[in-house]
């Protein structure tokens, strides 16, 4: 049996075509992909991200039994706050954490540099960050900080909110389309969210605003309680807001250059090899999970970004990569509406440069393509010389 | 659904017509190009290629995914549409509008085994 989001009756009364990802039953299309793609470059369009998690880790009574076994960290690190524990959990460092509302992308490791998952973490206060996981990943990663916690010892409320529906609405017009649709409901909404930066969030009542997304484009991503999703949903829809599915999702995050979680990174690799080196925090000298594998190992591989110049078909995941420095692979290749070119992230040699020629074997042909380096489009516009 | 009942189907989700002139014109069913989404990319055959009944002879790739079509009859390849390989995605508004190749069959009899439109809508129904 498939999770349903609290949308689910909702895309389905719109006709969307529905499919399995990562367990959830999501839409990956209402109409043409590719309209939905355009009309969140042009103008504004929302995606369901419901299936994502939300956890809350704060400072107080830890409720959960995780921390009540004694062990050897358990007097020392007993007073730690979340970031504390974060600074020591995340590959990225929470000390940039700096304003309350700003966010964070890390990568969460294990001890042999191996990504368990890529997330966002929020700063609200010294008691209490948000954390934003990957649905597929969710179970996995709620036990592995779960048992991290306890090999810590910080006594924190460890939370995660499945009471909650995330809608992210993107696009040049997205601001605006959620403004006019919650002055309705929270009048403030506009005065609390309008000053925000990129990467920064505001709670206003129940609602959680942050100025972040996976498109490229501006925007917000909305995190309510699930009972309200529907009526949110058919407001934004009526004010001219695009529903888009899983397909346009994709093909609007490969051109802003953003990996995919199980695609273009898991466990088997580690996030210097995976265009995620900006991520990690090696300058400090904190430790975190998974810091001495990276240093103990310099990349040999990296993942970068691919324009096929020849016709002949469309850039697909596991094509195999031809270049002067040995074979590679691609890890997520599609056809990008906004270049009308196939495009994809592929994991290559160290020594690629961007601007080199590289091959891709497509039905048994060597068809060339460029090597370059994402993003591909940046607010609806190409970034490819 | 949308399947004419003046046109012959594969399970393989092609159509066909037979033209007054003894050949096959060849294309892709609405269920077809639904379930694939929006193409971006369609790879024809060589006019003059001898083929299989069943043989894979040209590609259709949508955003999501590659498709081959297979040839519905033995016969050679007599022409190829080279409107759709310019613009693929006539075939998402239109698919029985819009050919792909024809074939002159290698024994005309063949075309008899194809699948009728009601028997085509039976065989997508157990997909």
């Amino acid at each position: 049996m498939l999770k349903q989001t609290p949308l689910n009756t909702v895309h389905r009364a719109a006709g969307a075509k529905m499919v399995d990802f990562g367990g959830w039953d999501m839409p990956v299309s209402y109409g043409s992909q590719i309209e939905e793609h355009h009309a969140v470059r042009r103008d504004a369009g929302m995606f369901d991200v419901s299936h994502m998690l939300a956890v809350d880790l704060e400072r107080g009574n830890a409720s959960g039994d995780a921390n009540e076994h004694a062990n050897k960290n358990a007097n020392k690190n007993a007073n730690d706050g979340p970031r504390d524990f974060l600074r020591y959990a995340l590959a990225n460092n929470v000390d940039k954490l700096t304003v309350a509302g700003k966010a964070l992308y890390s990568c969460l490791l294990k001890p042999d540099g191996g990504v368990l998952d890529d997330l966002i973490v929020y700063f609200l206060s010294e008691n209490r960050f948000r954390i934003v996981v990957n649905a597929a990943t969710a179970d996995k990663d709620v036990a592995w900080f779960r048992s991290l916690l306890d090999e810590h010892g910080a006594k924190l409320k460890f939370t995660p909110r499945h009471d909650l529906a995330m809608i992210a609405v993107q696009g040049p017009r997205a601001r605006e389309r959620v403004w006019a649709v919650l002055q309705h409901l929270t009048p403030d909404a506009k005065a609390a969210t309008e000053p925000l930066k990129p990467f920064m969030a505001a709670e206003v009542g129940e609602y959680f605003i942050a100025r972040t997304g996976y498109t490229g484009e501006d925007g917000f991503e909305v995190t309510l309680p699930a009972t309200d999703a529907a009526d949110f949903w058919r407001a934004l829809a009526a004010a001219g807001v695009k529903p888009c599915g899983l397909g346009a999702r994709d093909t609007l995050r490969l051109e802003a250059g953003m990996n995919l979680y199980g695609q273009d990174m898991d466990e088997t690799v580690n996030p210097l090899e995976s265009g995620l080196a900006w991520t990690v925090d090696l300058a400090s000298p904190r430790d975190f999970v998974g810091k001495a594998a990276l240093l103990a190992r310099a990349p040999t591989r990296q993942l970068t970004g691919l324009l096929l110049e020849d016709k002949g078909g469309v850039l697909r995941a596991h094509q195999k990569v031809m270049t002067r420095s040995g074979e590679g692979e691609i890890t997520s290749g599609t056809f990008s509406p906004t270049l009308g070119a196939s495009i994809a992230l592929a994991r290559l040699p160290a020594g690629v440069v961007a601007g080199e020629e590289a091959h891709v074997e497509i039905r048994g042909k060597a068809l060339a393509a460029r090597v370059v380096k994402p993003p591909f489009v940046r607010h609806g516009k190409s970034l490819l010389a | 659904m949308n399947v004419p009942t003046e046109l012959k189907y594969t399970a393989s989700h092609e159509w066909i017509r037979s033209e007054s002139d003894g050949t096959l014109t060849i294309g892709i069913t609405d269920h077809a190009q639904e379930a694939l989404g929006d193409l971006v990319f369609i790879e024809l055959p060589a006019v003059g290629r001898k083929v299989k009944a069943g043989e894979a002879c040209a590609v259709v790739e949508s955003v999501k995914a590659a498709s081959d079509i297979y040839a519905p009859v033995g016969g050679e390849i007599t022409a190829v549409n080279e409107q759709v390989v310019a613009s693929p995605e006539m075939v998402n508004a239109d698919a029985y509008g819009h050919w792909l190749y024809k074939l002159k069959p290698e024994n005309a009899a063949d075309v008899a085994s194809l699948l009728d439109a009601a028997a085509y809508t039976a065989a997508v129904g157990e997909d």
